[in-house]
């Protein structure tokens, strides 16, 4: 993975001083907290309902364990002993006191990690495939790009005060396992006529209040112009994007009003200016950061049998890991979804057990999902069996990948002062319902993603079922959704009818899958039963 | 005129009166402009050999449109007088000098002591920008930016 070098090292070094001295300045009154609101969250600080919360990076969810060991230490020495996995595949710990951040900022930076530009009206982390370097179906590794993208994001002056905040995501195989349509840029790799590598623009996707998927607006971008087409893409946003009003200030938006057609033009116009520049690093930086992301010394030719004799772990092994493009190799995935716990959430303790097996097992590499997962990409399938008893033990081994339980929740109303109503008890009541993992199996592919209120923070436009949490006349109230998708069948999810009370929608959720059930033919997934027989029926169970 | 707390420049401010955008476009003849956020600065740049100061006002400091009509007149390759004015706050200035700004005229005086701080915090910098520093890259392979 990628390492720092005295450059970038000096960066965050240069930030904690920085940070340091406005904590200062906001300290001894200097800066009023209006003015000290902007800069703490370009650094992820923001106020919630009960504390300070702190967003810390994590490129394209790839770290390293001394890193994840950090991340705990500052689970148990600056909050309560454990942090919030985000669907940014970064980490969020939620009772940060404002006179300890520029420490904890420090300590960071000692392992090459920071928290520049997690939140605020700026180019956030950019995010990517969990499975990159590893999965049999990309063309390449997409988190180089996703690095040079963020070197150049980074303090970026033009765009640090962009009409809102933005996201960009960089895959690199057809199957879309980070949401990538969904984002202002969507960027997948992809080779063209001549076998050469290039990225495939998609502006104007989001979820919030106006959900949209992002339109392809170019077919190829050559490695070398990379950062001239995204700079151009940048600045007619920052030029044109709406300041009047911040619900209407997306991306999306603006290509939504002028059309996708409208904005490529001006794009194309503003990018045959920028590529004369001289804005792009030459292709010898990009190889330069594609050397940290070489293959590790995999082993060749070992078995791809695995001893099955544990049910447990057989189940286990179906359900929690993908291939491997490396025969004899696996890539496991570590539910942070267990029975009744909060999606996300994992303690300091398990934490650096994670840390401890990726060292041990997984070449040192661990990665965030954008579904609140950890993902160990290389793990020897010999060794599947050892790493299995030790999450087990640990409270890590949740069967249920994919699964109706392995959902998306954001924090809601126990922590966010956003919020309409709690997610987190949705989450936790509804993985109870479906507790039994033999039934979770039988859904089947069940995506469900929950929101405390319409930003949308918990994706539940993208879930094939979706729950909208909802202040009815100071009462909590939740909406279904049904129907979307953040995959390679991108979709927006519709709402279903009236909502529901707490119990009330998981009861529906309930409902909503015996449909499918008695309704599915041969393979079809839930989403794939929906699309098939549309709302009705489901609507017809519910409300009939 | 707006009170120049801050200069970069070796020559002192232009002292002239700032004609509006919608004036100077409509054909004025001044050498000195102001444009507001949503002034589209291209409109500029046929004129450039005319003006010697622009004025881009921030209303509020988290307009950001200012930035890249900054950026887009030192890309057409104005070497005049760029100042900031309005809600201009010690923050922004490293971000703001990189895009080309070079005085400032706050309506806030700001604390010279964190302007000073605030200028020496970062040594390098990742983007190649109109200002002439050489990008991070540049250095790492030893080439022009």
């Amino acid at each position: 993975m990628y390492q720092y070098d005295k450059y970038d090292q000096a960066m965050v070094d240069a930030r904690v001083a920085e940070f340091r001295d406005q904590v200062r300045r906001r300290l001894d009154g200097s800066l009023s907290e209006d003015e000290f609101k902007h800069l703490r969250l370009k650094n992820g600080l923001y106020l919630q309902l009960h504390a300070y919360m702190l967003r810390v990076a994590i490129p394209y969810g790839t770290l390293s364990s001394r890193q994840m060991h950090m991340l705990a230490h500052i689970a148990r020495t600056y909050d309560k002993g454990y942090g919030h996995f985000t669907t940014r595949q970064n980490i969020q710990y939620n009772w940060i006191n404002l006179e300890q951040t520029p420490d904890i900022l420090a300590e960071l930076a000692t392992v090459e990690m920071h928290a520049i530009q997690t939140s605020g009206n700026c180019i956030r982390n950019i995010s990517s495939d969990h499975f990159a370097g590893a999965a049999a179906d990309e063309i390449a590794d997409p988190r180089p790009w996703a690095e040079l993208l963020r070197q150049w994001s980074t303090f970026h002056p033009e765009f640090q005060l962009l009409p809102r905040k933005f996201k960009i995501a960089v895959i690199a195989s057809a199957t879309d396992r980070a949401a990538m349509r969904l984002h202002d840029i969507g960027i997948e790799l992809v080779k063209n006529a001549n076998g050469v590598l290039g990225a495939k623009f998609f502006v104007g996707g989001g979820m919030g209040r106006t959900p949209m998927i992002a339109p392809c607006i170019r077919e190829f971008v050559p490695a070398e112009e990379l950062i001239s087409y995204a700079e151009a893409c940048l600045r007619v946003y920052n030029r044109y994007g709406r300041r009047d009003n911040k619900y209407k200030a997306r991306i999306k938006i603006l290509v939504h009003e002028i059309g996708a057609e409208e904005y490529t033009r001006q794009v194309e116009e503003e990018f045959a200016h920028m590529k004369t520049l001289g804005l792009n690093p030459p292709v010898a930086e990009l190889a330069r950061i594609s050397g940290y992301f070489a293959d590790p010394g995999f082993e060749q030719g070992l078995s791809d049998e695995i001893d099955r004799s544990d049910p447990d772990f057989a189940v286990w092994v179906d359900q929690n890991t993908h291939p491997h493009k490396t025969p004899g190799y696996a890539s496991v995935t570590i539910s942070l979804k267990p029975t009744g716990g909060i999606p996300g959430d994992a303690t300091a303790d398990q934490i650096d057990l994670m840390a401890d097996l990726a060292e041990r097992f997984a070449f040192d590499e661990l990665r965030v999902t954008h579904t609140q997962n950890i993902v160990l990409a290389h793990v020897r399938k010999a060794d599947l069996y050892a790493i299995w008893q030790q999450l087990d033990a640990a409270g890590l081994a949740t069967a249920n990948l994919d699964l109706i339980s392995d959902m998306i929740a954001c924090p809601g109303l126990d922590y966010c002062s956003l919020a309409n109503a709690r997610s987190i008890p949705v989450a936790q009541k509804i993985s109870q319902r479906f507790a039994d993992t033999g039934r979770q199996r039988d859904l089947g592919e069940l995506k469900l993603k929950i929101s405390g209120c319409i930003n949308a923070c918990g994706h539940h436009h993208a879930g094939h079922i979706g729950i909208l949490g909802v202040d009815k006349k100071g009462v909590e109230n939740f909406q279904l959704l049904l129907g979307g998708s953040a995959a390679e069948d991108v979709s927006i999810a519709k709402i279903v009818g009236p909502g529901f009370d707490e119990d009330g929608v998981v009861n529906a959720v309930e409902t909503v899958t015996n449909v499918y059930l008695d309704a599915r033919q041969d393979g079809e997934r839930f989403v794939d039963t929906y699309r098939r027989i549309g709302m009705e029926p489901f609507k017809e169970a519910l409300y009939g | 005129m707006t009170h120049v707390q801050i200069c970069y420049r070796d020559d002192a401010p232009v002292t002239d009166a700032t004609a509006s955008f919608g004036d100077f476009v409509a054909g004025s003849n001044a050498a000195a402009v102001r444009i507001e956020p949503g002034e589209d600065v291209r409109a500029l740049l046929s004129h450039l050999g005319q003006i010697s100061l622009v004025e881009v006002n921030f209303p509020a400091f988290g307009d950001g449109r200012g930035f890249s009509s900054a950026q887009i007149l030192r890309e057409a390759g104005y070497t005049g007088e760029l100042r900031a004015t309005g809600d201009v706050l010690v923050d922004q200035l490293v971000f703001l000098r990189r895009c080309g700004f070079d005085s400032f005229a706050p309506d806030k005086p700001l604390n010279l002591d964190d302007v000073e701080a605030a200028m020496s915090f970062f040594p390098e910098f990742y983007q190649n920008t109109s200002d002439g520093v050489a990008a991070i890259w540049a250095k790492r392979h030893q080439v022009a930016s």
